[in-house]
């Protein structure tokens, strides 16, 4: 395939591939498949950093090969791939890192702590109140992104969370970090 | 000049927190709580150390490329420890706990 994309390149110009392939798809993709496609392209010249022909028309043919087969598997949906959640996530890191770096500076300290052990580790269960499967699948993930509390396991309505200390599972008690997933859209 | 301090602060603290990770593991007293010690490296200690690549890069594609792995980073580490703990529960592992009322109990 690939040996063939160069040959063809060589014949005809890598505008004519890039004809070829665009028509060719405009047939059968649907209208999420494109800005997919254009991010691979975009993560292709970034990932590779060269401009010339060959390898644009090589990352062109992988780029299409790639939307086309995950577009006949199906997978290209709201949840594998949510751009509707993306204008939300900037501010959402930045809360994010804020609490990395609280929670951090906490075991850290807890690590440290020159006589005895002052940890009091406990499992919590927690109401996971978001609707949807993703806003739950964040949910957690960022309960076990802050260090000091890891979430054990996720049923239909709940979280079990082992936290380091007493603390710890208080602050997640709180809800704030619930509220915090559920208002960034991650639940809609 | 200030980057290069800026970006050694940075690496410097960064494989401070590794070593205070390892400390973490061998100090806490059981699977759970080892895990938690492991995040500080899983973290900010990789946080610190790719910024600090990452300011010694400038405005690079490698500077870029150091920013995906630490996306990915951010979106694989936390399910690689759920898994884990998950795994050891269902395992049987029970978990050390200081009991006060609040806990479910293992």
């Amino acid at each position: 395939m690939l040996i063939m994309a160069g040959k063809f390149i060589q014949l005809h110009g890598i505008n004519r591939l890039a004809f070829y392939l665009l028509n060719w798809m405009h047939g059968i993709l649907e209208m999420k498949s494109y800005s997919f496609a254009a991010l691979l392209l975009l993560f292709w010249v970034f990932l590779s950093g060269h401009l010339g022909p060959l390898l644009l028309g090589l990352g062109l043919v992988s780029v299409a090969l790639t939307v086309f087969l995950s577009q006949r598997m199906n997978v290209i949906d709201h949840e594998s791939y949510p751009l509707h959640l993306s204008s939300q996530l900037p501010a959402f890191i930045v809360y994010m890192f804020k609490e990395i770096i609280k929670a951090n500076i906490d075991v850290i300290k807890r690590v440290l702590q020159w006589q005895g052990s002052t940890i009091s580790p406990q499992l919590v269960e927690l109401p996971a109140l978001q609707k949807s499967d993703l806003g739950r699948v964040v949910y957690a993930n960022a309960i076990t992104l802050t260090p000091g509390t890891v979430s054990i396991e996720l049923s239909q309505d709940t979280i079990l969370i082992h936290a380091l200390t007493e603390e710890a599972a208080e602050e997640l008690a709180t809800g704030s970090m619930a509220k915090e997933v559920s208002s960034r859209v991650f639940d809609e | 000049m200030i980057i290069d301090i800026l970006s050694w602060v940075c690496l410097f603290a960064g494989g401070m927190l590794g070593i205070v990770g390892g400390i973490g593991i061998h100090r806490f007293p059981d699977f759970y709580s080892r895990l938690h010690a492991a995040g500080i490296t899983d973290t900010l200690c990789a946080m610190l150390i790719l910024f600090g690549l990452g300011l010694q890069a400038g405005f690079t594609l490698a500077a870029f490329k150091l920013a995906l792995i630490f996306v990915f980073l951010f979106f694989t580490s936390p399910t690689a420890s759920h898994a884990l703990a998950n795994a050891a529960l269902h395992s049987g592992l029970k978990p050390k706990l200081v009991m006060n009322g609040r806990g479910v109990g293992s």
